[in-house]
């Protein structure tokens, strides 16, 4: 048996003495309500392996992943952008790291007032009032909001895009079919990729709970009509649940702007590496409206003062709306967060400040504008929607098969086969490039897309 | 004496000065092109923003803001902190490493599956302990948090019956039950009915045998429940909710109480969540990222969300096809770099280190409330059991006798360095302090927080109003919620600040 373990400061020297205190001899004797079972948990090691053998078997395991950085163009998310040293410093620091949630907020200031700001700057980027602590992610955010525009309306119709990926839409339908919520999707025109405005104004009815618009697109299409849409969807009493991009909101109009009633994004591209894509945070804000406030999911952070009034303090706030105090009634289930991601955007968008945000969009879109005009001068059609694309782009490639795995084999990747989401759009594919490509590297795409196509 | 640090730290949009920069980025990196954008896509002008107001601040600035920030926040790495039901045990820092890897942080999910085969590899692995810990057959690793998982439960429990015609729309949930599991069944689309604790703290089997019925779907339970009891009628409650065809549905935050020595396989579980952030010991990250994967047995497998890894001989695949699937419930496959912090952990105990583990958190918690119990002011209710994982106290007597209430412990615990449990829950005990020390704690740590509850217990009789005026010597003294509440003080974001200035 066990006798010492660097995790277990009591097994060893305090063992018998807490015993003696509690007044048994024996262990067991804690556990005598407990049926007795005999099982083994065969698929874990036995006994416990050391430092160094968790490290050589885990790098060993992990060994067999490919790391391709700049030579990443897979579209659809998640993305490789720049991320600046200081993010992973900060958010491995200890006091961060391994605290909780903070109910003892006295205790917990450092990370209230980071949230706060991370709060403060996401209403800054999409022209909000309003944000929550973080979602898990961009889909169930989607989901969510879906349902707080129900509560808000008293509504049950839900419209989404077309063009919004299988998984996405499975996910939505997950957080609101149980709820009674029907999503109705609005195409997309075949010529830009965006919203069908005409066949949206044919949907729209005094039943319709919320219109979800999302920029860029699936297809990285940005949509220079949305105002339209927006104001369509508030003639017939809905809410608009706009779900930008966030380093979009670089160069482009925020939601606010255009007037959306909640806004949501995936917060990923801000200074968060792809880890497969689990390593993701769900952004949430909505404008000045005590209606959307208190239906509002997850947690906020408020900032007020002592009671004495000396100092300036931060507290959960509207603690009310949630499942620890409203349980069943609660406006969500969640709980856990994605809040030390919520620190590293706050950290990567405070680096960056004003310049450095618009900077990137800059350089995403032209690098977007870049690859595209090369590939037309290749011979190639991209990208195959019309009008402007903002780091995703489609490429249509009629009669060639295969393409991620093509590319794969000269050492690069992308290529998101489109026919699998949209069986209309077969031999078209979906590529990204960020402000991390250089000229060089993506002219090596542009030759290897060239090369696959047959030289066309 | 123990003083929290406290910087006087302004709001980050507050340091702001026109022209600082965090970070070095030339303008346009791959374009050669210069000039705005209007003048290269006239399209651009309607959609184009005005002024993006962030702050503009310098890289040192950044630094020292945020680490300023982070010493005023209390971490495991500080010292003990006992919230019950939230198994705040040591971070491993081994794990921290491995977890920042390239191969784990730098991967995307759609390279190749030849290319991603050492994080199926691992998901596959870890898949295979977690079954063998609980007893499942099949885990699915893709929920975000433990909340998400209790959803995913809820939906494969909707989807069961559905699929066999059967159309129950009840869940029974235990009153001693998170807030989380009567949330996520709403959101799952069932209402909810309570289950009322019996006099000795565990689920009265005859008032369950009162609400089971044949719209019954399920029954969410944790074990050891949220006052640290084992409870004991688990089989015999399986059965009875079996019996009008519901299944069982184990909310495991709270494995480490029997990790080891029951599966909940055994004890008539269908459904399992586990807490990768709580008995695993990932970081809870001040709030997050978490992960909450859920396991079934074999006969409700094809409704796990898809894909599920799968090793087919010589190499790892994801399975897409599983056609009674409840479909996704996240982007991508899980928590990536929480699954490998979680798989590293496992290693690090094995099984022997797994039992050890639940021995010693349960060791722990009992010497603290054998010695709390004779503490003036302060009982433990609902007998005299032995507890598990965590321990729930009453402050009732001392705030009946003193006005002290549980709060105001809570307080007087943070001025003396010592971070507070978790507070006015279970909701079925008045002035709950729910402690859980997790078995990384030192005796000497528990020791403290007996002579300091016992210190705080002496002044609450003397002198009551110098306990209700902590915490002194935290980062601040104690907030105005109000404040933060009303609608027309409450401040939610910088600029919600600026507006309330003017």
């Amino acid at each position: 048996m066990l006798k010492s373990h660097p995790y277990l400061p009591n097994a060893s020297s305090a063992l018998e003495e807490m015993l003696r205190d509690i007044g048994i001899k024996d262990v067991e004797e804690l556990f005598q309500d407990l049926p007795k079972f005999t099982f083994k948990m065969k698929e874990v090691p036995r006994e416990p392996m050391d430092e160094i053998a968790v490290k050589t078997e885990i790098m060993g395991m992990l060994s067999k992943n490919t790391v391709y950085l700049n030579r990443c163009f897979m579209g659809g998310g998640p993305w490789f952008h720049f991320i600046p040293s200081v993010i992973k410093h900060i958010v491995s620091r200890g006091e961060f790291l391994t605290a909780y949630t903070p109910y003892q907020a006295e205790m917990s200031q450092g990370v209230l007032q980071s949230l706060f700001e991370f709060q403060s700057m996401i209403c800054e980027l999409y022209d909000m009032e309003v944000a929550n602590a973080s979602m898990y992610d961009l889909p169930s955010s989607i989901g969510e909001a879906a349902l707080l525009c129900s509560r808000v309306t008293g509504r049950k119709k839900f419209i989404i895009p077309g063009s919004l990926p299988r998984e996405r839409k499975g996910i939505i339908n997950n957080y609101t079919h149980p709820q009674g919520l029907v999503v109705k999707e609005v195409p997309y025109s075949v010529g830009d990729g965006c919203i069908d405005q005409e066949h949206l104004k044919e949907m729209m009815n005094r039943d319709i709970a919320g219109v979800y618009i999302e920029s860029p697109s699936f297809f990285g299409t940005v949509d220079d009509s949305m105002k339209g849409i927006v104001d369509l969807a508030h003639d017939f009493g809905a809410l608009v649940v706009a779900g930008f991009d966030p380093l979009s909101l670089g160069v482009f109009k925020p939601p606010g702007e255009l007037g959306a009633d909640i806004a949501v994004g995936d917060g990923q591209p801000l200074g968060i590496p792809p880890g497969l894509g689990g390593n993701t945070l769900g952004i949430m804000a909505c404008r000045d409206d005590i209606r959307i406030i208190r239906q509002m999911p997850g947690r906020i952070v408020g900032l007020t003062q002592t009671k004495e009034g000396n100092k300036r303090g931060f507290v959960l706030a509207l603690s009310t709306r949630e499942q620890h105090i409203r349980r069943e009634k609660a406006t969500s289930n969640i709980c856990t967060n994605e809040a030390l991601l919520a620190l590293a955007a706050a950290v990567y968008l405070t680096l960056m400040g004003r310049d450095g945000i618009a900077k990137v969009a800059r350089a995403i879109l032209d690098n977007t504008k870049y690859v595209t005009d090369k590939l037309k001068s290749a011979g190639l059609m991209a990208p195959f929607f019309s009008g402007i694309s903002f780091r995703d782009f489609t490429v249509s490639m009629r009669d060639v098969g295969g393409v991620a795995k093509k590319l794969l084999k000269r050492g690069l990747v992308g290529g998101r086969d489109l026919s699998k989401d949209f069986p209309d759009l077969g031999g078209v594919w979906l590529f990204a490039v960020t402000e991390i490509h250089t000229r060089d590297e993506i002219n090596t795409l542009v030759s290897a897309l060239h090369e696959i196509a047959g030289g066309i | 004496m123990f003083r929290q640090a406290f910087f006087d730290e302004p709001l980050i949009f507050e340091m702001s000065r026109d022209g600082r920069v965090g970070v070095l980025l030339k303008e346009g990196r791959a374009s050669a092109k210069k000039g705005g954008l209007k003048e290269r896509d006239s399209s651009l002008e309607r959609i184009l923003r005005g002024r993006l107001n962030l702050p503009e601040v310098s890289q040192i600035e950044v630094v020292r803001h945020f680490t300023r920030l982070s010493q005023m926040n209390w971490g495991i790495d500080l010292g003990p902190y006992p919230l019950g039901s939230c198994t705040m045990k040591y971070n491993p820092r081994l794990n921290e490493d491995l977890a920042w890897l390239d191969e784990v942080q730098q991967v995307h999910p759609n390279q190749g599956l030849k290319n991603i085969q050492g994080a199926l590899e691992l998901f596959y692995r870890l898949d295979r302990m977690l079954s063998s810990i609980t007893g499942m057959h099949k885990f699915t690793l893709q929920p975000a948090a433990g909340a998400q998982g209790e959803l995913t439960g809820c939906l494969i429990m909707r989807k069961y019956h559905e699929k066999r015609g059967d159309s129950r729309d009840e869940i029974i949930i235990p009153d001693s039950a998170h807030g989380t599991n009567p949330a996520s069944a709403a959101m799952a689309g069932f209402r909810v009915v309570e289950v009322r604790t019996g006099e000795d703290g565990c689920i009265d089997l005859e008032l369950l045998k009162g609400v089971v019925t044949s719209s019954t779907a399920g029954l969410m339970m944790t074990n050891p429940n949220t006052l640290g009891l084992f409870e004991r009628g688990a089989c015999e409650i399986a059965e009875i909710v079996h019996d009008v065809g519901g299944l069982m549905y184990y909310d495991g935050a709270n494995l480490q109480g029997i990790i080891g020595r029951a599966r909940p396989s055994d004890l008539g579980f269908d459904i399992v969540h586990l807490n990768l952030h709580k008995t695993f010991s990932t970081p809870h990250g001040g709030g997050g990222p978490g992960s909450g994967p859920v396991g079934v047995k074999e006969y409700l497998k094809d409704f796990l969300p898809v894909p599920t890894v799968v090793n087919k001989g010589g190499g790892y695949q994801l399975d897409w096809g599983k056609p009674e699937s409840i479909g996704k419930i996240r982007g991508g496959y899980g928590s990536f770099p929480i699954l490998v912090r979680a798989y590293a952990y496992l290693l690090s105990m094995g099984a022997e280190g797994l039992r050890l583990a639940c021995n010693i958190a349960v060791l722990n918690t009992n010497y603290f409330a054998k010695k709390v119990s004779v503490i003036k002011g302060f009982t433990i209710p609902f007998g005299g059991a032995f507890r598990k994982h965590e321990v729930v106290v009453s402050a009732e007597k001392m705030t009946k006798e003193t006005g002290v209430t549980a709060l105001d412990v809570a307080k007087a615990l943070l001025d003396r360095g010592l971070h507070s449990p978790t507070i006015y829950f279970p909701l079925i005990v008045k002035e709950a302090l729910m402690f859980e020390f997790t078995e990384t704690e030192t005796k000497e740590n528990i020791d403290k927080y007996v002579d300091t509850l016992k210190e705080i217990s002496d002044k609450a009789y003397a002198e009551p109003a110098s306990v209700k005026s902590a915490p002194q010597h935290a980062s601040v003294s104690r907030l105005d919620e109000v404040r933060a509440n009303h609608p027309k003080t409450m401040r939610l974001s910088y600029r919600m600040f600026l507006k309330g200035q003017e």
